[in-house]
């Protein structure tokens, strides 16, 4: 008799939906992915109702691979229930493992993104000023919509996760090595990060074009200056997260001209990922008066946003204090 | 400040060349200054990573002292200059955490200037008693909870 084939499980939070077109990126390998498992859930391409997963027995399905962020009572009750019902968790890309994204908006606080969100942004014509609310009554029904959390926060946050698989989005070689792992019941120590835990320098291609020792006299961005093709761009001026971000991408946006922006998150070293990596790049500054380092740091739009563009609920601090 | 019983946690990284021993010349000369510090004796203000800052604060420190070797007198040629330059990023970075710029603090403090230590401190606690407790260890283990629409 053929064994049953595993079961395996898709699910998103607040995510863009790139993680799942990272799946479909597997091309034709996916063939052999449904040739071995079961999807047995997967919103962005099946029909599904929560009351499915709520019959699954414990262990039915051996592993979920959970993408996006969670900052609502949906996404809570979601996760809580494929933990519960799942043996294996994967914080599946960088919204999952770090915050990603959209945990960018931690960089405001609950109140100043709905302002921003209902009132301020330019584009936003709502002259009654609705928001919306946990509860509503239209024509006599109750209606609800999941409560909006404080902050934006990172899967492990809430649930306890087996393993990560870092990126934005993980890399189609990466979830093939990691499907095939589970397969093959090959995986590393409980809580790993599924990629090398290497600096993406250590892997840059551009590497020998770094200089002994570098120094930025004004910061560059790639929407204002064009970036030398083959220059380490650090030692262009361009703020380049390499040295503090782990590898495993394949280095994709170094060969598309593009700096590294951190979607990786750190390596297992590194325990603040905005802070380490200003601690590298602020000694780089040229010069040696605490005037000149002040007008070179001014030159640097938006520090939180460029040291946690993927990571900032998973830093120490979290969110901007109210 | 509605807290009165308020008294503010200086977390101060010394380097052992300079300002450390600025401090304990400070100490030995009977100088009189707010016990507000409490100070962790570093190599060189340019070991003082970033990280151990934004560490201190959420670990319940209301201020951070940076102190080292004035420029041109670091034992290791350069660090304090490392010191230098990081930090006016850091100060912008703790802005956007909305953590104020005066809570942190550099300064460069020679083995000789005991009574520039003690300024300093004084300075300092006065500013942060301003100011106010920063309470991040409070805030930070009660955030994610939905507040009531």
């Amino acid at each position: 008799m053929k064994m049953a084939k595993p079961k395996v499980a898709f699910y998103w939070c607040a995510s863009c939906g790139g993680c799942e077109e990272a799946v479909v990126d597997l091309n034709e390998d996916i063939l052999g992915v449904v040739e071995a498992v079961d999807i047995s859930l997967w919103p962005v391409a099946l029909d599904y109702k929560k009351m499915h997963v709520e019959q699954w027995q414990p262990g039915e399905v051996t592993v979920v691979f959970i993408n996006g962020a969670v900052r609502t009572d949906e996404q809570l009750e979601w996760v809580r229930l494929l933990r519960e019902k799942c043996p294996l968790v994967v914080a599946f890309g960088s919204c999952a493992h770090l915050g990603g994204i959209p945990g960018l908006s931690n960089s405001t606080t609950r109140q100043e993104t709905i302002d921003r969100k209902y009132h301020q942004s330019p584009t936003v014509d709502n002259p009654q000023a609705i928001v919306p609310h946990e509860k509503h009554i239209q024509n006599g029904y109750e209606l609800e919509l999941p409560a909006f959390h404080e902050a934006v926060k990172k899967l492990d946050d809430v649930i306890e996760v087996d393993y990560y698989l870092p990126g934005c989005p993980p890399t189609p070689e990466l979830i093939a090595g990691a499907v095939t792992a589970i397969l093959e019941g090959k995986l590393p120590e409980k809580g790993s990060v599924l990629a090398p835990d290497k600096s993406l320098c250590d892997q840059c291609p551009r590497k020998d074009s770094k200089p002994e020792k570098i120094e930025i006299s004004e910061f560059r961005r790639l929407a204002t200056s064009s970036a030398d093709p083959e220059e380490c761009f650090l030692a262009g001026g361009f703020v380049c997260m390499g040295p503090s971000t782990r590898t495993g991408c394949g280095e994709l946006c170094i060969r598309g001209n593009m700096p590294c922006r951190g979607c990786f998150g750190p390596t297992s070293q590194t325990r603040d990922m905005g802070a380490k990596f200003l601690g590298a790049i602020g000694s780089l500054l040229a010069a040696s008066e605490q005037e000149q380092c002040d007008r070179i740091a001014s030159t640097l739009a938006d520090p939180m946003g460029t040291f946690y563009r993927f990571s900032l609920p998973a830093s120490i601090l979290k969110q901007r204090m109210s | 400040m509605s807290d009165t019983n308020y008294d503010p946690v200086i977390v101060g990284f010394l380097c052992q060349w300079c300002s450390y021993t600025g401090a304990d010349l400070a100490g030995t000369s009977r100088m009189e200054y707010p016990a507000n510090l409490r100070s962790v004796r570093v190599m060189c203000s340019g070991r003082v990573d970033p990280t151990f800052v934004i560490e201190a604060l959420a670990g319940g420190a209301d201020g951070v002292l940076i102190a080292g070797c004035h420029p041109g007198d670091c034992h290791y040629s350069e660090g304090n200059y490392r010191a230098m330059r990081r930090f006016p990023l850091l100060k912008s970075l703790l802005d956007q955490f909305g953590i104020e710029n005066e809570r942190v603090r550099l300064e460069w403090i020679s083995a000789s200037e005991g009574e520039r230590f003690a300024e300093v401190v004084t300075e300092m606690t006065a500013e942060l008693k301003e100011l106010g407790p920063l309470n991040l260890k409070g805030k930070l283990t009660s955030t994610g909870k939905a507040p009531a629409a």
